[in-house]
């Protein structure tokens, strides 16, 4: 018995052990020490939380792309950051038309809709034509192969954006209706308006995307396919035709995911899939990659952690500018997951699955 | 004209010359089972049909018409289906889940029900299991929803790989019992088996495969009195 558990114990276990648990140690250290002094009230916390579920769930979006196309081709693709970039991009010339000619302020919902559906647009296209040109050629190649692939096309839109549009970072414009916040009745507390809406909006197609997959026969034929390809095949479903539509869902959801991001922050910039495209990437493996559900609760997650933690753990700890460690907080995260969950959150075992 | 028609096929695993001209008639209504060793080539003839595999030489007609350059939904869409070897059903979706996917290529929801319910008679456990996810199934259960989905598609022509794999004596005899069933019911049967002693007590045909040639081919009652046959596969003496 103990020499069993010897054995499965090993050295370097035990060491990522302690690391995740001093990982874990400074988190509620922090924490404790942050609430002891008092010095944030709990309106503060309130308001963090609802950025971070802004955020959450802007990153949930994009992480299913991730999710979803590794489920179905086994395949990072790491492309997806620049989808999620394109939609937006385009976006803002459309946004900024509609701005000019003064229909963004007087029909600000159904301008907002044409600038989503242009977005939603560009990136499923540049998504079905990344998975056509660059992947499916590469479909029995060794699995490192469509890797770089995704690695170079990512390079390869970003500076064609770049060349085509120019580095600069471009404003989107604002929308009347959507300044200031809305007070919650019966307190003194208010939502950012822009915040409302992107959490509203973004619950409503996680959740449309849920029960697409769960209830409907495409969306349980893409399960299939995940699965197992061959199988799925001999049942009749046209595996090409399932990847195809795993893709348009994945630009689509980016291309929402990046007009949503771009009225939380109201910019653009050729650069700008990089950190949300990694952090989503980071919140799939944190829900368990492959698992839908895993991806939007990883993004949350994440999303929260990452605009509660600088105040509540590093403040405590007397780290100044503690803001500025935000982006490093995801991945310190991460590893934490990985040392105690290697499969993450709602991941299945791999390993035993094939066996 | 026979249901199927497979002419010298030639097909390549990799770099593996499995199949070296192979030649397999399937008439209308019959059983016709497929025996020998393992790595003969058995499950290579059937991947070939369902166009999982592609031949580099020779032809497979259904019903005269070559099916052997089409892909292999839409070669269930011509009425081939396949419960493949190590039944590798969904193993996160449930059994009706699974059944469903079987019947994806179907427009027709009158008989898609019409045939969940004729999957649920000849296999009433997979009823009870109706919500269960397929992967807690137990193995016979899951050789019962390989059959079953693969029943979904209705096809004409059922290719079943190793029904018997892995399953208790007395499991093997019921599913065996059950494939002599639907063959009853109308539906023609390409039988692939290792247990050769059943395979041969339910068909009507037999062909005998050796490292991807074809060396015996006769009544399934003549194979069984078969000196060489008896030897090989009956574990006779």
């Amino acid at each position: 018995m103990l020499y069993r558990l010897r054995r499965k114990i090993s050295g370097t276990t035990v060491f990522m052990w302690i690391i995740g648990l001093g990982i874990l140690a400074m988190v509620v250290v922090g924490s404790a020490q942050t609430l002891a002094s008092g010095r944030y009230p709990s309106d503060q916390w309130l308001v963090l939380t609802i950025y971070g579920v802004a955020q959450g769930s802007v990153y949930a979006l994009i992480a299913l792309g991730y999710t979803m196309v590794y489920g179905i081709l086994r395949m990072i693709n790491f492309a997806h950051s620049e989808v999620f970039m394109s939609g937006p991009f385009i976006g803002y010339y459309v946004a900024t038309a509609l701005d000019e000619a003064g229909f963004l302020d007087r029909q600000p919902v159904i301008g907002l809709g044409i600038v989503l559906l242009a977005a939603m647009a560009t990136s499923t296209t540049i998504a079905v034509l990344l998975e056509r040109i660059a992947y499916r050629p590469l479909r029995r190649a060794p699995r490192l192969v469509p890797l770089i692939t995704a690695i170079g096309a990512s390079f390869f839109l970003q500076y064609t954006f770049r060349g085509l549009f120019g580095s600069g970072v471009k404003g989107y414009p604002e929308i009347d209706q959507l300044k200031g916040y809305w007070l919650i009745p019966g307190t003194q507390f208010g939502v950012l308006k822009t915040q409302g809406v992107v959490i509203v909006a973004a619950v409503i197609m996680l959740v449309g995307l849920y029960l697409f997959v769960q209830r409907t026969k495409t969306g349980k034929s893409l399960q299939a396919v995940s699965e197992d390809k061959d199988i799925a095949a001999l049942m009749g479903i046209d595996v090409d035709r399932a990847i195809v539509i795993t893709f348009i869902i994945g630009g689509a959801l980016a291309g929402a995911a990046g007009v949503l991001y771009a009225l939380l922050f109201r910019q653009v910039n050729f650069f700008m899939g990089f950190f949300p495209g990694i952090k989503a990437f980071t919140a799939a493996v944190l829900g368990g990659i492959g698992n839908v559900v895993g991806a939007m609760l990883g993004g949350l997650f994440l999303g929260i952690a990452e605009s509660l933690f600088p105040n509540l753990v590093l403040d405590g700890l007397g780290i100044p500018a503690p803001y500025q460690l935000k982006d490093a907080l995801a991945f310190i995260l991460l590893v934490v997951v990985l040392i105690f969950r290697p499969t993450g959150i709602l991941g299945e075992r791999l390993a035993a699955k094939k066996a | 004209m026979a249901l199927l028609e497979v002419n010298t096929i030639h097909t390549y695993y990799g770099a593996i010359h499995a199949l070296k001209g192979i030649s397999i008639q399937v008439e209308q209504g019959e059983i016709v089972t497929l025996i020998g060793a393992n790595g003969a080539g058995k499950s290579t003839t059937l991947n070939t049909i369902c166009g999982i595999l592609h031949p580099h030489q020779g032809s497979i007609l259904l019903d005269g018409e070559p099916i052997h350059g089409l892909r292999p939904h839409e070669i269930v869409a011509r009425g081939v289906a396949q419960a493949p070897e190590g039944r590798r059903v969904f193993g996160r979706l449930n059994v009706i889940e699974n059944l469903e996917m079987g019947a994806f290529a179907r427009k027709d929801k009158a008989g898609i029900r019409r045939d969940m319910e004729r999957v649920f008679t000849l296999f009433p456990r997979l009823k009870e299991r109706a919500k269960q996810v397929a992967g807690t199934l137990s193995g016979g259960e899951q050789q019962m929803l390989a059959i079953g989905r693969a029943l979904m598609a209705s096809p004409r022509l059922l290719l079943l790989d190793e029904p018997s794999m892995g399953l208790a004596p007395i499991l093997v005899e019921a599913i065996f019992d059950t494939i002599r069933e639907i063959n009853a019911q109308g539906t023609t049967i390409l039988l692939v088996e290792q247990n050769a002693l059943m395979a041969l007590s339910v068909a009507n045909r037999g062909y005998v495969l050796e490292t991807g040639n074809i060396v015996l081919h006769d009544s399934a009652s003549a194979l069984q009195k078969n000196e060489m046959v008896r030897k090989a596969y009956l574990g006779e003496e």
